[in-house]
């Protein structure tokens, strides 16, 4: 861990923005673009702070020094980032005061902030303080010839819903990943035709980047690392040549590509979560494609998570994974071989043992 | 005091053979009804290990253990006793247990026979039920 300390990070910690720009070189290659007028840019991703309150003012100190580490080093990044995505759970149960708590630490960023929701932060009052001081809960923006949607693809069934006695009661349902009285995500069928409408004027060559919380595929349904209806959204994507889904909700890296859908997990700013290999108790469907992240030391409050960057490169993603205690690892859509790849371990011969997990 | 003694002896006796008779029951035979109890005590205390595992109130700060390791998974009951570089000592899973009641949840330990111990180290090794044992392994 020492050894791994003496990374670009903590040198950009140290240094000054000047230097900083010359530890962090955005690869931003021109490329010939065929029909689509994409041009490269770079994006900025934070995401799973899960700010909790513990009492009044008082909230747990470890996961708010993620977040404000996460902040403090996107406002180093020189070029400056276009946006900051933050990818859902900015909260821990929901709470007004959890909130207003995540937008004031938010407020420091200096870019605009393109806000994805999380189950944390809608499951006591179902979006409405979200919607109201935060973000719409869906939306779509273009963004120099790349078309982004922000999906809510944390809704459930209505039955589920309905259950509960009190909202806090739903909340903390939904807030234990572990809960065998949970309820699997959906996107919806509601927002599954506003989603085939706002496409309809997007043409096939025109490079999509979707922005979801839960990964639009089936990962492992005990813990919620999945989404019920997610063949009905990749149905949706499919005549698009260039799509990325880019989703939180995991805590750890994860890649996959589905058919024309290449998909990337962030990682969280306040802990990682054990790959689900590691539960014995139940099958489960972790992408082969997927290199694991180090297996964290509990030791170290911030080993196991970070934040990430990300260039959009001739309409692709290269996926720039910063892991706080850990080399940074960035994994970049393989033309050749159709399907992101990590750069440095993908062979399975030049992985470390802190990848094994079991 | 013959009387007494016949007597005495006459029911060491008897005991002696009630116990005999009675041996195989009381000491290494039992049956279905018990091992359903045993399960069922066993049971209790997996559950009630579930229960603290899931709860705030274990900890400091509303913290609990499931936020870091939902079903128990990534604490690995099977490694230990396991060197840990940073106790610098081969430690048992419920040192470990401790450790993260006093890091991650700012908690105060609990002593090592505590019965909520017992019940966290239940449910633990109970979610991992099946995997081999490998004491050491990091
Ligand atoms: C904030 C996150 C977090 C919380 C909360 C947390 N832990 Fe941990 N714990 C970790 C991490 C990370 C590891 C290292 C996992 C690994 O080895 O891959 C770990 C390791 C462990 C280990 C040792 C695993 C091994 O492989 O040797 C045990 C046992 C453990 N935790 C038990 C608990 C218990 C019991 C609680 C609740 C009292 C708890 N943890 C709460 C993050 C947490
Ligand atoms: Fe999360
Ligand atoms: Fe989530």
């Amino acid at each position: 861990m020492s050894q791994s300390k003496i990374t670009r990070r903590s040198f950009l910690k140290r240094a000054g923005a000047a230097a900083a720009a010359a530890a962090a070189p955005m690869s931003l290659v021109e490329i010939a673009w065929g029909k689509s007028d994409a041009r490269n840019f770079t994006f900025a991703y934070i995401s799973d702070s899960h700010l909790t309150q513990i009492k009044g003012a008082k909230f747990v100190s470890n996961f708010d020094k993620g977040l404000k580490r996460a902040i403090a080093e996107v406002n180093f990044m020189y070029p400056k980032p276009d946006f900051v995505v933050f990818g859902g759970d900015l909260a821990q149960l929901g709470k007004r005061a959890e909130i207003d708590h995540g937008l004031e630490l938010m407020s420091a960023l200096r870019a605009p902030v393109k806000w994805v929701v999380g189950e944390h932060d809608f499951y006591l009052d179902m979006g409405e303080y979200w919607a109201d001081k935060v973000s719409p809960l869906r939306y779509s923006f273009d963004h120099k010839g790349v078309h982004f949607v922000v999906l809510n693809s944390i809704l459930t069934y209505e039955d589920w819903i309905r259950k509960w006695k009190t909202p806090e009661e739903r909340m903390l349902a939904m807030a234990r990943l572990d809960n065998p009285q949970g309820s699997p995500f959906i996107v919806g069928d509601e927002q599954l035709r506003w989603l085939r409408k706002d496409l309809a004027k997007v043409s096939s060559d025109t490079p999509v980047v979707v922005l979801s919380h839960s990964p639009l595929y089936k990962v492992f349904k005990p813990w919620n690392f999945w989404t019920d209806d997610a063949e009905k959204v990749q149905a949706e994507l499919k005549r698009f040549r260039k799509v990325t889904v880019i989703h939180g909700h995991v805590h750890q890296v994860l890649y996959n590509q589905i058919g024309n859908i290449s998909f990337y997990a962030m990682m969280s700013t306040a802990w990682p979560w054990p790959y689900p290999v590691s539960y014995t108790q139940a099958p489960n469907a972790v992408p082969k494609l997927t290199v694991f992240m180090n297996r964290a030391d509990p030791h170290s409050e911030r080993d196991g998570t970070g934040w990430g960057w990300l260039d959009l490169d001739s309409g692709r993603v290269n996926m720039h994974y910063e892991l706080w205690e850990n080399t940074p690892r960035t994994v970049r859509f393989d033309a050749a071989k159709g399907h992101p790849a990590d750069t440095v371990y993908q062979d399975p011969a030049k992985r470390i043992p802190p990848q094994e997990h079991y | 005091m013959r009387y007494h003694d016949t007597i005495k002896r006459l029911a060491a006796a008897g005991v002696a053979a009630l116990a005999l008779g009675a041996a195989p029951a009381g000491a290494d035979e039992f049956t279905k009804a018990d091992l359903e109890k045993w399960r069922k005590e066993f049971m209790a205390v997996v559950a009630e290990g579930e229960k603290l595992f899931h709860s705030g109130k274990l900890g400091g700060n509303s913290v609990s253990c499931d936020m870091c390791h939902p079903n128990g998974a990534n604490t690995h009951p099977e490694t230990y006793p396991k060197f840990q570089k940073q106790l610098g000592q081969v430690a048992t899973l419920r040192q470990m247990i401790n450790w993260c009641i006093e890091n991650p949840l700012e908690g105060k330990p609990l002593p090592l026979d505590d019965p909520r111990m017992i019940a966290l180290e239940a449910y633990i090794t109970y979610e991992r039920r099946g995997v081999p044992l490998e004491p050491g392994k990091h």
